[in-house]
């Protein structure tokens, strides 16, 4: 039995869909786009161009609804919660009464599209981790942040982190695995009802772990500094990430959403 | 200096700690010549000095005494660090702790990466490279689902794209089954064979060191032998004086002889004896 078997980094899921195609700096951006122009919707109408806008995405990127509704189960408590504090908080005209609690339809209004903002935000987020490869993330962000390396930020210096970290991210599991197998051959316990005794039983799987991280970390940056590795300048890079007509069509479109959607903020009617 | 020395050290020493109550002599006077093209293994007993001979030969340690020079660029200096640590590369014992990337073929393209080598000559390298250990068809996989073995081959291409003239492996093959071992071995030898590639060898596998054009013994830090396989391993006493073994099949040879059935000394590994006993 493999405690870690099923953890899988990322939820990539690999296909060739015109979203998959994109380039990963064109998709963090409409990400990004998306997110401020969800803060600027304040009718249905911009509700509406919102939600077109990412079932428009969710169909083109061909992703199994299920594989998306798996990833909303977690902050479903979430939803139910922001729409209840919502319903009973906002003044306004009293729908119905719950003992001392007045619902008001302001307050529908206010949690719906509190619920609908919540959603759509999870859902764009969720189509980029589902359609871009780690890697492609990686490089994506670190070629963005690019720009801000003359204000001091270690754009290289991250993204090397970020992929370093998925590298030893399977290793280290194993590892985990590994270290817990010994340590029940000798009579611990991590199974235990008793929370105190089973974060007791962590310490003994921890200290040998992060011994062994420090060793492999001391050793990768040996074999690094072998491979002539002294930072990220003066580096080129095997895949150069390449900005085609799709993505020029999809920067359009997401260009339209957001006038859409902030003209029916600022000019309504 | 004849030109043909890629890698020349002269009276090397080394001391951890110099200075300090822990120090600890590692490596003192060692003179070794390794040619172009040459087939070099080094065998020692545990702390015998051999990893950290390993790591003069790329600047990776510095001498504390005499000196190392590669291609005649002295390792002292820090701005040849870089085209020595291109010159000579180096494979690692943990296969797990010198891969970089989440791709291999990514991984590979590393250290060319690192020297600022054009993408489309990148590209050119790697799939070379991955060729060279067999490996092109896993170039988009993720390294840690391969086995020992293939990771290492993995690691060793990755020091090929930057087209060294000389590959250190430091007990690249201590981690692996046989099979991984057989694996790496048979490729390095290919490697030296048939593209002129130095390759120094570090081992405690003495079958692995018969393999080689060469064996450099090392004990306590000195280096206390250096010839020919079949020369080093005809000294049995001495090397099971110093901790060592002999190829298994110096001991067959051994009880062949005793029983009157007379081998020639350059019978090192069980096909040559195969070979010899059966024409």
């Amino acid at each position: 039995m493999s405690m870690f078997r099923d953890i899988t980094i990322g939820q990539y899921l690999s296909g060739s869909s015109v979203v998959h195609r994109l380039d990963p700096r064109t998709k963090i951006t409409i990400v990004g786009v998306f997110m401020v122009v969800l803060f600027a919707a304040t009718d249905a109408a911009a509700y509406a161009t919102l939600t077109a806008f990412t079932v428009l995405a969710v169909h083109l990127a061909r992703v199994p609804a299920r594989m998306l509704l798996r990833g909303l189960r977690p902050v479903l408590i979430l939803l139910v919660l922001t729409f209840t504090l919502q319903l009973f908080l906002t003044p306004g005209r009293t729908m119905f009464t719950l003992g001392p609690l007045v619902a008001s339809w302001e307050g529908l209004r206010m949690g719906l599209f509190m619920v609908a903002r919540l959603l759509l935000l999870l859902v764009m987020a969720s189509l980029l981790t589902l359609t871009t490869s780690p890697v492609s993330l990686t490089d994506g962000l670190e070629s963005i942040l690019a720009p801000f390396r003359v204000v001091g930020l270690p754009a290289h210096e991250l993204a090397m982190m970020m992929t370093i970290a998925l590298r030893f991210i399977p290793t280290l599991m194993e590892e985990a695995d590994k270290i817990m197998k010994a340590q029940m051959a000798r009579g611990a316990d991590f199974e235990s009802r008793s929370l105190s005794r089973r974060i007791r039983s962590l310490v003994p799987l921890l200290v040998p772990l992060f011994v062994s991280a420090f060793r492999r970390a001391d050793e990768l940056a040996t074999a690094m500094e072998a491979r002539c590795y002294r930072g990220g300048r003066h580096r080129t890079r095997l895949n150069r990430l390449r900005a085609t007509a799709l993505d020029a069509a999809a920067a359009a479109l997401t260009g339209f959403m957001a006038a859409v959607v902030i003209g029916l903020r600022w000019w309504p009617g | 200096m004849p030109p043909d020395d890629l890698i020349v050290t002269s009276g090397l020493g080394h001391r951890y700690g110099a200075g300090t109550e822990q120090e600890v002599t590692a490596l003192e006077g060692v003179d070794l010549r390794i040619a172009q093209g040459e087939f070099v293994a080094v065998i020692g007993p545990n702390g015998s000095g051999k990893s950290t001979l390993a790591r003069h030969l790329n600047a990776l340690l510095l001498p504390t005494e005499g000196r190392v020079t590669v291609n005649g660029l002295d390792t002292r200096d820090p701005d040849h660090h870089w085209s020595i640590r291109q010159t000579v590369g180096m494979v690692f014992q943990n296969p797990d702790n010198q891969i970089v990337a989440t791709v291999v073929e990514e991984d590979v393209a590393f250290g060319p990466e690192n020297l600022a080598v054009p993408p489309e000559e990148i590209r050119r390298r790697v799939d070379e490279a991955l060729a060279l250990v067999r490996m092109q068809d896993y170039a988009r996989h993720a390294p840690h689902l391969l086995s020992g073995g293939q990771k290492q081959r993995v690691a060793i291409a990755g020091a090929l794209a930057m087209r060294p003239a000389c590959l250190v492996l430091d007990e690249a093959t201590a981690m692996l089954d046989p099979r991984g071992r057989r694996e790496v071995l048979q490729t390095v030898r290919r490697l030296n064979r048939d593209e002129g590639l130095t390759v120094v060898l570090i081992t405690h596998f003495m079958e692995e060191a018969a393999l080689a054009d060469r064996v450099v013994v090392l004990d306590r830090g000195h280096l206390v032998m250096d010839g020919r396989p079949e020369e080093v391993f005809s000294e049995v006493d001495f090397l099971e004086g110093i901790g060592l073994g002999v190829p298994q099949i110096v001991g067959v040879r051994r009880l062949l002889e005793e029983a009157g059935h007379p081998i020639p000394p350059s019978v090192l590994t069980l096909e040559a004896m195969v070979d010899f006993l059966c024409p």
